[in-house]
């Protein structure tokens, strides 16, 4: 891979705010005309993250370049070739919705004719032509948020940020604000999107990125971080409760085709064992029962953030890795 | 698909590029159309615009005028004092800049606008631009009710208008100290309250209500080197004749050594807030 196909290329990140750590040294890279996920928790440094490639905030230490434009020294450059949506919104409240997106189509240096036609283009696609005339204050939650949308696409900027862009949205907007995401994207744009929902991730994102506490603590392709996190968790609840570490050992040792290991929980009483399909599923347990173990209960669902960090953070606590790293472990693992 | 073959670093791309001076002008047009918008959606906005010259006029010529002018001298009063109060009135419009930053600042679309390829300084031209909008029309106000009280014009129309002009001017020059104020202070009633302390005593101890001639002697200086007594007694001397061109050079002077200061501090802090 050349430097070229990088959109988006971070390094060593540190950003404080007093005592706080907001980004405690971020690596990674988004590549051309794809859409990176970045995951995490409330506080984890997210929004952050998009504050400093989109020039609203200085580093404190490391580099960050957006198409070849360093966010410190070319910050004038680089506003030319992004969008943000940030996770509030940040339209005119006093303007209609029609107004605020001429007005960004201006200081975009279209002309009136193509930001008015522009305009009229983005408030059909994002369902507000009805309300394209009144004040912005007066739209719904989910209404602001479309806008805010809508002005971040209207300059079909080449690389994207989306802070959290569909939380508080119903599922049919979701759907299609999804939709304007892809389109965005088949027409050449590089998208960093961040999100609380594996489903959204699933949905837009080809690479994922896992943040906590200002670190990655995980990244890799979706169907490689799906077979780490098992696509669904199997739990396993022995009789005994004191039996949970060695049953855990024993999944993972058993040398099972695809399972890359297992974690006991204490509090739950319960094993949970990563698992890709119905044959894993039955492996295991025929395993277990083979070896004389009784079996209280289980369960199986589908994996949520926190899945994901358990399965991410349970093996690898205290160290971060670099993505590259991870994507080794991950071939191990699934080796 | 690995990062660690990334060692080269970018190649850096030409000189930081330039917005030019079109571009900039139609980046301010289209945020002084939306501030136009803000006032269209938001008449109330425009309250101190209309009333303030209404009832300053009223209530100086009305209730100090007797007193100041003697008893039944009200009209000659008049003259004396709505050109000057057109400063004032100026002057009042010119603080509202502040809390009016300060408010916007607070709002999520600064951050927008922050993010855009736009000059900084193209947001804070745009409101200095709408705001000597509104004080050409409480000026025009302000005139309509000296008119209507017996203001008589002894020069010429061209002299009248260059009264309104040069408090524009000033009032303009006046806004990027409250720009400055409004960017540091934490909220738009601190603003307010710095902003009013700055105007009293400029108002108060100036010729723009009565003569200086009768004030002691330390406040008598302070008054003759105060601008809003240089602007006051300019348009005085615009529109009832009289010697003009040591206050107006006195007036243009003040603004552009304002301007020249305080323009580019408050954009440094304009740049520089997050
Ligand atoms: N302006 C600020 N001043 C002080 N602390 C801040 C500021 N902005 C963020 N932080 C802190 O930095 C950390 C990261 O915050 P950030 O907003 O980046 O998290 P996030 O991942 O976007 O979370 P969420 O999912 O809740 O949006 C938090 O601990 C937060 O309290
Ligand atoms: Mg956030």
């Amino acid at each position: 891979m050349t430097q070229k196909d990088i959109a988006v290329q971070v390094r060593g990140l540190v950003k404080h705010f007093g005592e706080t750590r907001a980004l405690d040294g971020v690596d990674l890279d988004v590549r051309e005309g794809t859409v990176l996920g970045v995951l995490g928790p409330n506080g984890a440094g997210k929004t952050t993250l998009v504050r400093v490639l989109s020039t609203l905030i200085r580093p404190d230490a490391g580099t960050a370049r957006v198409a070849g434009y360093d966010v410190l020294s070319q910050p004038r450059a680089l506003r030319r070739v992004i969008g943000l949506t940030g996770q509030y919104a940040s339209v005119d409240e006093k303007l209609s919705g029609r107004e605020n997106l001429y007005m960004i189509g201006r200081l975009l240096d279209l002309s009136r004719k193509n930001a008015r036609h522009r305009a009229d283009e983005m408030l059909e696609r994002f369902s507000l032509t009805d309300a394209a005339g009144r004040p912005a204050g007066q739209y719904s939650g989910g209404m602001r948020r479309r806008l805010d949308l809508a002005a971040s696409m209207i300059g079909r900027p080449a690389v994207l940020y989306l802070d959290e862009p569909t939380t508080g949205l119903d599922p049919r907007t979701r759907n299609e604000v999804w939709g304007e995401v892809q389109r965005m994207v088949a027409e050449g744009s590089t998208v960093l999107l961040t999100t609380q929902y594996m489903e959204e991730a699933e949905q837009l994102a080809h690479e994922l990125t896992v943040v906590d506490r200002g670190r990655v603590i995980a990244g890799g392709r979706v169907d490689e971080l799906k077979a780490k996190v098992g696509g669904r968790t199997l739990q396993i609840r022995p009789a005994d409760p004191a039996e949970l570490p060695r049953m855990a050992e024993a999944v993972a040792r058993a040398g099972l085709d695809g399972i890359a290991g297992a974690t006991p929980d204490e509090a739950e009483g319960v094993v949970n064992v990563p698992i890709v399909s119905d044959m894993q599923l039955t492996a295991v347990l025929g395993m277990l029962a083979e070896r004389g173990f009784l079996i209280a209960g289980i369960s199986t669902h589908l994996p949520s953030l926190d899945e994901v960090f358990l399965a991410v953070t349970g093996q690898k606590a205290s160290s971060a890795p670099a993505p590259h790293d991870r994507t080794d472990a991950l071939q191990e693992a699934a080796a | 698909m690995s990062a660690a073959t990334i060692t080269a670093p970018a190649p850096a791309p030409a000189r930081e590029p330039r917005i030019g001076l079109r571009g900039n002008l139609r980046h301010i047009s289209a945020l002084v159309r939306r501030n136009a918008l803000q006032i269209k959606q938001d008449p109330e906005s425009m309250f101190d615009v209309v009333m303030m010259p209404i009832i300053f006029t009223l209530m100086f010529v009305y209730v100090f005028g007797g007193a100041i002018a003697g008893k039944g001298n009200q009209g000659a009063y008049v003259n004396y004092l709505v050109p000057g109060l057109m400063a004032m009135t100026s002057m009042n419009i010119a603080m509202a800049v502040g809390t009016g930053i300060n408010e916007d600042f607070r709002k999520g679309v600064m951050d927008r606008f922050r993010t855009m390829p736009i000059a900084r300084s193209s947001v804070l031209v745009a409101k200095i631009v709408t705001e000597v909008g509104r004080m050409i029309v409480a000026s025009a106000i302000q005139l309509g009710m000296g008119f209507a009280l017996g203001l008589t014009l002894k020069t010429s129309v061209l002299h009248l208008l260059a009264a309104v002009a040069l408090s524009m001017v000033f009032g303009a020059a006046l806004m990027w100290i409250f720009i400055l104020l409004g960017l540091t202070m934490k909220t738009a009633q601190a603003v307010q309250g710095v902003a009013m302390i700055v105007l009293m005593p400029l108002q108060f101890a100036s010729s723009i209500f009565a003569p200086t001639s009768t004030m002691p002697g330390w406040l008598k200086a302070f008054a003759d080197y105060n601008p809003l007594a240089n602007l006051a007694d300019a348009a005085r001397a615009l529109v009832n004749g009289g010697a003009v061109a040591h206050s107006v050079w006195l007036v243009l002077a003040w603004s552009v050594g304002i301007t020249a200061v305080m323009a580019p501090l408050a954009v440094a802090k304009f740049r520089k807030k997050t």
